[in-house]
């Protein structure tokens, strides 16, 4: 009897302290949102952590998307979005908005062969557009077997995975088959979503890696994280300058590195198909995206300020989730371009 | 005197009473409106959103079946489709199996055993409907790829492993392109009917045991006097007599599958393409927004909108079906 009447007091003692504590903490940090991106909600958890350990300040990221990254941004209820595919010049200087990149990661083509480990099999950038197109729908067609001389492939049906949801991913993996292949161009065209000409999709890299798995014959795309933690088979890509290259993160920072960021306006660059010698050739980033004069002065320094953590100290988090660390030059541009662009 | 202020506060009660009556009145209106006007709102916000999509396809977006965020034309045809042909396949199997359930719960298992196990069909209606999705593509989607398929179009489908067709798939028509595939996995409108089916069960067999036990004894009794088989009193006693509750049942069940998204989003497939076959990947209403909705911007959000419209009138011509159904069954008892 006597615990029991106990229990509440010592219950609603330690429910008080918890309360007290939080309050104490919020007094003295800012909290600042983001909303976007899911393809970067990985490393900004993790970043905001570690940032928050160190500057009390916290920041609250919701993956919902880009679409509704951009939307709420617009509406000017965050304090960044965050977005996959870069906004438009007009559309940035209509709505007094400014973005940069923050992160590099790669998309990988993944396949279900029996047989065919990781990095065995070679595709170029037509064949995919054309597996893709379901114009090649064979494992042993002609094409896939002059790329992989020396590689046995069994007689059987593709079936294509693709993203049943819109995503940054899609984005950038039909950014490159429009741009290798003029028959993709003209009649699929790219986007977070597109009409599919053939395939099943999967929801989210989860989707995709599980489909991928069940599937004997697939093939589908995945970030490139998913693809080692599901242990998929990966393909090698033949890139821009005519070299077979294998997903990793030294050929992601060659596509970053050797992608025109220089002479681009707001970073408004895709760099998928980038034309360094060792680049992998579907590599994407995310945009950061604020207002130039914000409403909230200080929560927008204090995003800033988190920023300049990401870029600077935040190289080994981003590393050890498969992500690759902007270079140097381009960390060194977006800062000019903070201090030029933003009032803060 | 004292008479008179009797009457008085007799008077007075009565007026008070009247204005409470009054009030509570107001107060029960005041609750039916909530649902008209959050129905009324949710329908004219679907329909306002959706007009881009609605005025610039018009018809067409009805009978369409291409949905191309690229060139930005959409059509609603492929998921609707797929919204109706799942539902329909949960029901034809939801329904008998909860129909036998019920009717084991309360008319033939032992007393013991009857709560254990409506509660459990209870349990059942709460599991979110997220934990059936991944069930049903981690384990049934394979499973069924695996044990079920093979022998589905091998044996009904117009495209056999071995490319020779079936005496079925041959001589009943529509069947062979039913059960037609090519496509090696599981997830597809038929895995996607079953799981749903096996999410509406626990809400259409509860409602089913609960009018059953409503039935009054004597009349059961009676006719298992007269020598009537368990079956025999389930069909020409139980089933008459709660007929219209069964019905709103099914169709609460029905409502369930319809709008069903994050289970029917893991195993229907999600692909935009018309295809005969059950075997095939489709798509629904509530998977296509599911899906599209967070990326979807200008003319693709307008059509994800109207398709969100239009599953608020394919629900409503489906309970007008259901309405007209008892009414008819419900003239045919007059007579």
């Amino acid at each position: 009897m006597l615990t029991l009447r106990k229990t509440p007091i010592r219950f609603a003692a330690v429910a008080t302290l918890a309360v007290a504590s939080t309050f104490g903490m919020a007094a003295q940090a800012t909290d600042i949102t983001g909303a976007g991106s899911s393809f970067v909600y990985p490393v900004m958890s993790k970043w905001s952590a570690a940032y928050a350990e160190q500057t009390g300040n916290r920041l609250n990221y919701q993956s919902v998307g880009s679409g509704a990254g951009i939307a709420q941004i617009k509406e000017g209820t965050i304090d960044f979005g965050a977005s996959d595919a870069p906004m438009k010049a007009e559309d940035l200087k209509k709505f007094g908005l400014g973005q940069f990149p923050i992160v590099v990661g790669g998309i990988v083509p993944v396949v279900n062969i029996a047989g065919v480990q990781a990095g065995q099999i070679k595709l170029d950038g037509t064949t995919l557009a054309d597996i893709f197109l379901g114009k090649i729908n064979n494992w042993n067609d002609p094409k896939i077997a002059a790329l992989n001389a020396g590689l046995k492939l069994p007689a059987g049906k593709i079936t294509v995975v693709h993203r049943s949801d819109g995503s940054g991913t899609s984005f950038n993996f039909t950014n490159f088959l429009s741009k290798v292949s003029p028959t993709w161009a003209s009649q699929v065209k790219f986007g977070t979503a597109v009409e599919w000409p053939t395939g099943v999709g999967g929801k989210g890299n989860e989707g995709v890696s599980q489909y991928v798995k069940q599937i004997k014959g697939s093939i589908g795309y995945v970030e490139y994280a998913y693809a080692v933690k599901n242990k998929l088979s990966w393909t090698d890509l033949k890139n821009a300058a005519g070299n077979v290259v294998a997903p990793d993160a030294d050929s992601f920072a060659a596509a970053a590195a050797t992608a025109d960021w220089a002479s681009t306006q707001d970073f408004n660059l895709i760099m998928t198909n980038a034309p360094g010698a060792k680049a992998w050739p579907i590599t994407a980033t995310t945009w950061m995206i604020m207002y130039k004069t914000p409403k909230n002065a200080g929560n927008s320094k204090t995003a800033f300020d988190f920023f300049k953590y990401a870029l600077e100290n935040g190289q080994k988090a981003a590393s050890d989730l498969d992500y690759v660390p902007l270079p140097p030059a381009l960390v060194k541009q977006i800062e000019a371009y903070w201090a030029a662009e933003f009032k803060h | 005197m004292s008479i008179v202020s009797s009457t008085d506060i007799l008077e007075q009660r009565t007026r008070r009473d009247a204005r409470h009556e009054r009030l509570f009145r107001w107060l029960l209106k005041g609750c039916a409106l909530i649902v008209l006007a959050a129905l009324l709102g949710a329908a004219g916000a679907t329909l306002w959103g959706g007009r881009e999509a609605f005025t610039t396809f018009g018809w067409h977006f009805l009978v369409s079946s291409e949905w191309d965020p690229g060139n930005d034309v959409y059509g609603a045809l492929v998921p609707v489709y797929g919204t109706l042909v799942t539902s329909f396949i949960a029901l034809l199997i939801a329904v008998p199996v909860s129909f036998g359930i019920a009717l084991y719960l309360s008319e033939v298992a032992p007393a013991w055993l009857r709560t254990p196990v409506a509660s459990a069909i209870e349990l059942l209606a709460g599991i979110p409907s997220i934990i059936y999705g991944m069930w049903g593509l981690f384990i049934f989607a394979p499973f069924f790829a695996e044990h079920f398929k093979p022998w589905l179009t091998n044996n009904l489908g117009n495209k056999p492993d071995d490319g020779q067709l079936s005496w079925v798939a041959e001589h009943v028509p529509f069947i062979g392109k039913l059960f037609g595939s090519d496509y090696p996995f599981g997830a597809s409108i038929l895995v996607a009917g079953i799981v749903l089916a096996i999410m509406v069960i626990p809400f259409i067999s509860s409602v089913m045991r609960e009018v059953f036990q409503t039935v009054p004894t004597p009349l059961k009794e009676s006719a298992y006097a007269l020598g009537s088989s368990t079956w025999e009193v389930a069909w020409n006693i139980v089933l008459p007599y709660t007929r219209s509750a069964v019905i709103g049942g099914i169709f609460l069940g029905l409502g369930r599958a319809l709008g069903e998204t994050m289970a029917v989003t893991f195993v229907l497939g999600n692909s935009m393409r018309l295809s005969s076959s059950l075997l095939d990947p489709g798509t629904s209403i509530a998977s296509a927004i599911a899906n599209q909705f967070s990326e979807a911007v200008g003319l693709q959000k307008s059509a994800l909108m109207a398709l969100a419209f239009l599953l608020f009138v394919v629900t409503f011509i489906v309970l007008l079906i259901a309405r007209l159904m008892l009414r008819r069954l419900a003239s045919k008892e007059g007579r």
